[in-house]
């Protein structure tokens, strides 16, 4: 066989059985795209890379499987940084692939030459500059196998053009790169672990993305169950137990709800799985479950003992070690534990003002849920919408809840969407956005309009950038400097001129069928609901504060 | 005065698996306070020796250097390395 390495790539992504690559073309890819244009992989042409990024990551989260996007070199590679560094931070499996300017050129600040090798090294799991084409071979098959063993990860790979060109005579194809096994797990150490769970009076379950990723949810849940074990989420293991279930206590921290904090505050033993203490779950560390032990489960041994020291640290695939706990642990009510979680619950509630409403913040939320069903999988940007939601959806499901949770990154929610609905093309998509961040990549909705992808944008519009104006509400005194945006833009009118259809839920004589009618319709649309800057999200832990500080949303106020 | 300790890896030796290992150290503020680096078995890998501060967090940096995917062994010298006992002699 004899190929060049733009054909030897394409036809490895092939093999790795990948259907849909999003992207931008440019001098240093074009060979790349070339080889391209004559595969069976969908290509989705973006406005910007970083939405390229972001639909790529959209489809890895709902699917679990690493997704592929391209980026031409110079601005084209540094315009997905915040992209890679949004997966890095959620352990997200994307894999970008960039052209380089040739070989000999490099270090010469040649035309749109930029060290993306250098660039991506604090934001990947792992990352190549190509330097011959026999190393592709090699290279594409063990990135899918970084990408997606361990703890999932971006991995960036530089190809300069002349190694797209260059030819190469071969034999065989090298096997698809897979997820190699996780580390060994200690008997004595989970033994020890399952001990301290039967002798616990108030065990406690932290669960978090990672439960997500391991695919590991329903052994989680059967674990609350056998020995009954409260559960508190983080933002990213929302959905890992189904809101109704009654060992479920929903998010933790900051803007989790009252009930949930202060559970984790009584509890003597935290069985921590999946998560990394991020400071958002648990506000001031030091104060953090303050009477609990900890065991602490994770396959990144580098989160254990880093941020809170465990008293059983366990480093293995969470589908292993959860398996074996489950095996060791003994069945049991504790009925005293579950009756004073219930008591927190009836006293402490989650308060959702409007919940009525669907024209109100938290109402359009609670109403879109009611109409699109259990299927539906949901999108956020970053700001009130997306904490509001993370309170209040139903989830039932993981991979049902798509959100940029460690980079918190504005810009995420829409394209994610149409990575979701790209690689769920049955399902509805719903977005929930804010006006500050459906801005930051507002130009793929001509990408979204051009696929037609099933995805419902539900801007909640306050002219400001709502969750940047609290903070300067209740620690600012309230001024308001560079949180508000005084030109008014017309996005029914934006989305008409991107090719969307649009309503308007403000202007609405019967918002709820409206509602339902733009929902029911397949294809992008946008919903626009106007609300106002001055509602907060509440509960809220001040940063740097104890979970136990929380402000708002207490019964009598 | 803080007590110091060698860190000796062994690397694939190409272009930008120092960067990984330096940048690592910088962006966690943890200052490298010796370096060493030779190539071995023709040079295909490297070996690299770190001289630094045995504080609180070397745990955690050790942790984070073994999960590098171009570091393909780790090895701690609490008692320290002829390396740079030797190449103290030049700094003299
Ligand atoms: C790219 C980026 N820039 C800045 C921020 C800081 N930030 C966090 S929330 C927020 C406001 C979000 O406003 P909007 O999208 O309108 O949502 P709202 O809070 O009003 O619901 C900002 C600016 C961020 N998270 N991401």
């Amino acid at each position: 066989m004899r190929f060049s390495g733009a054909e030897i790539i394409v036809k490895l992504l092939e093999r790795q059985g990948i259907e849909t690559i999003a992207g931008i073309p440019g001098g240093a890819n074009l060979p790349l795209y070339d080889a391209l244009s004559t595969s069976s992989i969908r290509h989705v042409l973006t406005r910007h890379e970083q939405g390229a990024g972001f639909i790529a990551q959209g489809m890895a989260r709902v699917t679990g499987q690493p997704a592929v996007f391209f980026a031409t070199s110079g601005p084209g590679a540094t315009n997905t940084l915040t992209a890679i560094a949004d997966a890095k931070l959620d352990s997200i499996p994307v894999i970008c692939i960039t052209g380089q300017v040739p070989l000999a050129m490099i270090g010469s600040d040649a035309f749109q030459e930029v060290d993306t090798y250098g660039l991506s090294v604090p934001i990947t799991k792992h990352n190549y500059l190509v330097r011959s084409v026999d190393e592709l071979l090699r290279v594409i098959p063990e990135a899918f196998r970084i990408a997606v063993s361990g703890r999932p990860g971006p991995v960036v790979i530089d190809v300069p053009k002349d190694v797209q060109t260059a030819m190469l005579e071969f034999d065989v194809w090298p096997e698809p790169g897979g997820r190699g096994a996780g580390p060994e797990l200690m008997a004595p150490e989970l033994a020890y672990a399952a001990r301290m769970i039967d002798e616990a009076e108030r065990p406690m379950l932290y669960l978090g993305g990672g439960v997500v990723q391991s695919g590991s949810s329903a052994l989680a849940r059967a674990l609350a169950e056998k020995a009954s074990i409260p559960a508190a989420l983080t933002l990213m293991g929302l959905g890992v137990l189904p809101v109704e279930h009654p060992l479920c206590l929903g998010m933790l921290g900051m803007h989790g709800a009252r009930y949930t904090n202060l559970a984790m505050e009584r509890c003597d033993l935290l069985i921590a799985a999946g998560v990394r203490f991020d400071d958002r779950a648990t506000g001031k560390v030091a104060e953090f479950c303050p009477n609990a032990r900890i065991i602490h489960l994770d396959i990144d041994a580098s989160e254990l003992d880093k941020i809170k020291s465990a008293h059983v640290p366990v480093a293995g695939d969470l589908a292993d070690s959860l398996a074996a706990l489950l095996e060791l642990v003994r069945p049991g009510e504790r009925a005293r534990w579950l009756g004073e979680v219930a008591r927190f619950k009836r006293e402490h509630p989650m308060i959702i003002p409007g919940a009525d409403d669907p024209c109100s913040p938290y109402g359009v939320i609670l109403k879109a849920a009611e109409l699109s069903g259990d299927e539906a999988i949901v999108c956020t940007d970053v700001g009130q919408h997306q904490m509001r939601t993370a309170q209040v959806y139903p989830f039932r499901r993981p991979r049902q809840w798509l959100t940029s949770g460690g980079l918190g990154t504005m810009g995420f929610g829409m394209p994610a969407a149409i990575g979701a609905a790209l690689a769920a093309p049955d399902r509805t998509v719903l977005c929930f956005s804010g006006d500050g961040s459906i801005m930051m990549n507002i130009q793929d909705l001509a990408t979204a309009a051009e696929h037609q992808v099933n995805i419902k944008i539900i801007l909640t519009n306050n002219n400001a950038l709502g969750l940047v104006r609290q903070q300067q509400d209740l620690f600012y005194g309230k001024r308001y400097f560079a949180s508000d945006y005084s030109r008014r833009v017309d996005f029914l009118k934006l989305a008409e001129g991107f090719g969307l259809p649009a309503i308007d839920l403000g202007s609405s004589d019967d918002p709820e069928s409206d509602l339902a009618a733009a929902l029911a319709k397949p294809g992008p649309c946008l919903i626009h609901v106007p609300v106002s800057p001055d509602a907060p999200v509440y509960p809220m832990v001040p940063p740097g504060a104890a979970n136990s500080q929380m402000i708002g949303g207490e019964t009598h106020v | 005065m803080c007590k110091q300790t060698v860190i000796q890896l062994t690397v694939n030796n190409h272009p930008g698996v120092m960067s990984h290992i330096c940048g690592l150290f910088a962006r966690r503020a943890y200052n490298v306070e010796g370096i060493a680096c030779m190539p071995v078995n023709g040079g295909a890998t490297s070996r690299i020796w770190l001289l630094v501060n045995a504080d609180g967090r070397l745990d955690q940096m050790i942790k984070q250097v073994d999960k590098l995917e171009d570091v393909l062994i780790v090895e701690r010298h609490d008692g320290g390395h002829a390396v740079f006992t030797r190449m103290a002699e030049f700094v003299a």
